[in-house]
C-alpha cells in the first residue's frame, strides 16, 4: 500500500518534507517512526488524515501521515 | 514600599498614593481589572474622561524570575465595550516595578486640544505639553525620545491610529533593541489618545529596585522554575527555534487554519508562510532566529526578520499576524506580510484585529484576495493618514463588516477571532465565546491540549470536555497574567509538576507570604468573576457569549465541522 508521509519542524533536518512511501499492509505508525531513525519519545504529534493518531494506529492505503516533534506557540 | 502613581489629565495634576490594603496582593491583570472595576463607571463611553488607563507590572516583575517582565494595561475597551487587559513585553514593566510603581493610573481628559507626554521617574510623574512628535509613527517616537532623554529611557507610545482614536489602535512598548512590542488588543491606544497623551517616558535613574523578602528561598525556586522552562520541549526548544509560527503547518494539517475569511480550514500556500520556511529565511538573511521581548526571557520565541539585503524588517513576528494576513487573506508572500507587520507597529494598530479586518475587507470587495500590495497601500495611505476609508478599516473587523454589509464577520464582542477555527478546534471556540476580553486565544489557550498534546489531550472535533478545559485554562491564565509571567510558561506548567509550585514559591518568597495552589486558583476565579461583573454592568451579558451564526451554518472543510454548542452548554462555563 501507498501512504503520503509529511515531516515537520526539526524532523525535516536531513530528511524530507513530503514523500510517498510504499508500506506492507497493516504497518503501524510506530514502525514508520522507527524507520525514520526517530524515537517514540521524540514524537510530539501524530496526525493521520488531519486527525490525531497514535503510535499504534494502523495505516491504510492512501493515508496521509504527518509527524511533528513537540512544538507549540500561540 | 510600592506606590500608586495617579495622573489626572483634566486638571493636569499628579499624585503619589499609598497602596490600599485590598490591592496589596495584586499585580498585572488582577490589579488593572480591580482598579478599572472599582473606579470606571461600566456604562461610560470608553473614550470619555470617565474611563481610566491603568498600567501595572506583575507580582514578580522586576525580580530575577525568568520571563516575568510583562506589563498589563487595562481600561474599558472602546472595541468590545467591556473590560480589557492586554499584556506585553518590552522594557517598561521592569523599569516601573524597580521604581516601586505598583500601578500607574491615568484618568480624566484635557479640556483643550493640547497634547501631552508623561515623564515617569523616581519622584513621580510630570505632565509636559507635546507638539513636536504628534503625528509621528512609533519608531520615530522611540528614536526621538531616546535622543531627547537618553538611550535607556523606557517608552510607551501611540502612533497615528491611537491619536485618531481608532478602535483597533494599540499601545507600543519599547523593547530592549529599541524596537516595539504591543499592548495589542482591544483598542487601548485609542484610550491613551483620548487622554491626549502621545507617549510616556520612564526614567529608571535612582530606582530602589524590587526587595525580596526571602532571597534564599527565592533563588531556589527561581532555579527550579527556570529549569522547567528549559526542560520542556515546547518552551525549551520548539518556541526558540521556530517561534509561534510553527503553528501554521500544524493547524493546516489539523484543518483548523482559518483561510479566506474563515471559509476553509486549510491554505494552499501554507508552506511558504510556515515557521519552517521563516526559520530558514531568517537564518539565510542573517536575522535572529530567537530573541527575547524583555531582559530575563529565557524562552525567546521572538525573532528578527530581515529583507533580502539583510536589512531589518520586523521582530516579534507572530503566528497570529502571519496567519491573518497570510491564510485568512490568501497571501503567500512572507516578505510582504513582514512589511505589513512593521507598518502596523509603526502606525500603532493591533496586528490581529487588522489582519482579521483585511479578511473581511477582501470579502467586502475593498481589495482582492491575496493582493498584498494593495494591503500595504491601504495601511500607509488610508489607515496611517486617517482618511474616511482608513478610519473604517482602523475600526477593525466589526467596523468593516457593518459598514459594507458583510455577514461573515468573525468577531466576538466585536473583537476579531484569531488564528484557530472554532469549528474544528472546539475548545478555543468556548474561550472565544466566554472570555471577558472578547475573542482572545491567549485567555484560555486550549490549543495546547486540543492540538499540541500539552496538558493531556482533548479531541478538538468533539464537544466533550471543552467547557471544562477552557474554564480551567481561563482561571489559570487570569492568575498567571497577574504575575507578570509570559503566558508561554503555561506549557511547562501543564506538564512538569515542579513548575507551578516553584512559581508560587517565588511569589511567596518575594512578599514573605504563604499562598497555596488553591489560593492562586481562587485568585484566577475572582478575577474572571470581577471582570464578568463589570461586563454585565456595561451591558455585555450571556447573549454576547456567542459565536457569529455563520459558524453554526457553514461547515468548514476538510472535516466539515460546524459550531454545535447550545447556548446552555456555553453558559455552563460560568458555573464555578
Ligand atoms: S517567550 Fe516570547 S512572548 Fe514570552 S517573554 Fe519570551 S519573547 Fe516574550
Amino acid at each position: 500500500m501507498k501512504i503520503t508521509l509529511k515531516l515537520f519542524a526539526t524532523f525535516r533536518n536531513g530528511r524530507f518534507k513530503i514523500a510517498e512511501q510504499e508500506l506492507a499492509e497493516g504497518t503501524e505508525v510506530r514502525q514508520v517512526v522507527l524507520g525514520l531513525g526517530l524515537t517514540e519519545e521524540e514524537i510530539g504529534i501524530v496526525m493521520l488524515n488531519g486527525r490525531h493518531g497514535e503510535l499504534d494506529s494502523k495505516l491504510a492505503n492512501g493515508d496521509t501521515l504527518s509527524l511533528f516533534p513537540l512544538v507549540g506557540g500561540g | 514600599m510600592d506606590k500608586i502613581f495617579r495622573v489626572n489629565m483634566t486638571d493636569l495634576t499628579t499624585k503619589i498614593e499609598e497602596v490600599p490594603a485590598a490591592w496589596a496582593g495584586l499585580g498585572g491583570r488582577g490589579l488593572t481589572s480591580t482598579i478599572v472595576a472599582a473606579e470606571v463607571p461600566p456604562t461610560c463611553h470608553a473614550l470619555s474622561a470617565d474611563n481610566k488607563l491603568v498600567f501595572a507590572p506583575g507580582l514578580l516583575t522586576g525580580t530575577p524570575a525568568a520571563n516575568s517582565g510583562r506589563l498589563s494595561a487595562g481600561a474599558k475597551s472602546p472595541l468590545t465595550g467591556g473590560i480589557k487587559e492586554s499584556n506585553a513585553g518590552g522594557t517598561a514593566a521592569q523599569m516601573l516595578a524597580k521604581l516601586g510603581i505598583k500601578a500607574l493610573i491615568i484618568e480624566g481628559a484635557p479640556k483643550t486640544g493640547a497634547w501631552y507626554n508623561l515623564a515617569v521617574g523616581v519622584n513621580g510623574v510630570t505632565i509636559n505639553e507635546e507638539k513636536e512628535l504628534l503625528g509621528l509613527g512609533n519608531f520615530a517616537v522611540i528614536d526621538a525620545v531616546e535622543a531627547r532623554l537618553g538611550k535607556k529611557t523606557g517608552v510607551l507610545t501611540i502612533g497615528p491610529a491611537g491619536e485618531l482614536k481608532m478602535t483597533a489602535a494599540n499601545i507600543s512598548v519599547k523593547d530592549p533593541d529599541s524596537k516595539i512590542r504591543s499592548h495589542g488588543r482591544g483598542g487601548l491606544g485609542a484610550v491613551m489618545g483620548s487622554k491626549q497623551i502621545k507617549f510616556i517616558s520612564i526614567d529608571g535613574e535612582g530606582a530602589p529596585g524590587v526587595k525580596i523578602a526571602d532571597p534564599e528561598k527565592f533563588k531556589g525556586a527561581a532555579k527550579v522554575f527556570a529549569k522547567a522552562l528549559l526542560d520542556h520541549p515546547v518552551s525549551g526548544e520548539g518556541l526558540p527555534t521556530y517561534g509561534t509560527n510553527v503553528l501554521v503547518n500544524i493547524l493546516n494539517e489539523a484543518g483548523g487554519l482559518p483561510t479566506k475569511n474563515f471559509t476553509v480550514g486549510q491554505f494552499e500556500g501554507h508552506d511558504k508562510i510556515s515557521g519552517e520556511t521563516m526559520h530558514d529565511t531568517i537564518a539565510a538573511r542573517g536575522g535572529k532566529v530567537k530573541h527575547g521581548c524583555h531582559a530575563g526571557c529565557i524562552i525567546q520565541c521572538s525573532q528578527v526578520y530581515n529583507d533580502k539585503d539583510g536589512k531589518y524588517v520586523t521582530s516579534g513576528f507572530e503566528y497570529e499576524t502571519i496567519w491573518g494576513l497570510g491564510a485568512d487573506c490568501c497571501i503567500d508572500n512572507l516578505d510582504d506580510i513582514a512589511r505589513a507587520d512593521n507598518l502596523m507597529d509603526d502606525i500603532g494598530i493591533d496586528s490581529i484585529e487588522t489582519a482579521v479586518m483585511f479578511g473581511v475587507a477582501m470579502e467586502a470587495g475593498i481589495l482582492n484576495w491575496g493582493d498584498s500590495k494593495e494591503m500595504l497601500r491601504l495601511l500607509t495611505e488610508e489607515i496611517a493618514k486617517g482618511t474616511a476609508l482608513g478610519r473604517v478599516l482602523g475600526g477593525g473587523a466589526g467596523s468593516v463588516g457593518r459598514t459594507y454589509g458583510v455577514t461573515r464577520v468573525p468577531v466576538v464582542k466585536n473583537q476579531g477571532i484569531p488564528a484557530y477555527d472554532p469549528r474544528s478546534v472546539k475548545g478555543i471556540g468556548i474561550t472565544y465565546a466566554t472570555s471577558t476580553m472578547g475573542a482572545d486565544h491567549t485567555s484560555g489557550y486550549t490549543i495546547a491540549t486540543n492540538i499540541l498534546n500539552v496538558g493531556g489531550y482533548v479531541d478538538p472535533l468533539k464537544k466533550d470536555g471543552q467547557v471544562e478545559l477552557s474554564r480551567n485554562l481561563q482561571i489559570a491564565t487570569a492568575a498567571v497574567d497577574s504575575t507578570g509571567m509570559c503566558i508561554f510558561v503555561a506549557f511547562p506548567a501543564l506538564d512538569i509538576p515542579e513548575c507551578l509550585p516553584a512559581l508560587i514559591d517565588m511569589i511567596n518568597a518575594r512578599f514573605g507570604i504563604a499562598l497555596t495552589g488553591d489560593d492562586v486558583t481562587n485568585l484566577g476565579k475572582h478575577i474572571l468573576k470581577l471582570e464578568r461583573d463589570f461586563n454585565q454592568k456595561a451591558g455585555l451579558t450571556s447573549v454576547h457569549d456567542r459565536l457569529p451564526d455563520f459558524f453554526k451554518t457553514e461547515p468548514v472543510a476538510p472535516h466539515n465541522a460546524v459550531w454545535d454548542f447550545t447556548d446552555a452548554e456555553i453558559d455552563e462555563f460560568w458555573n464555578f
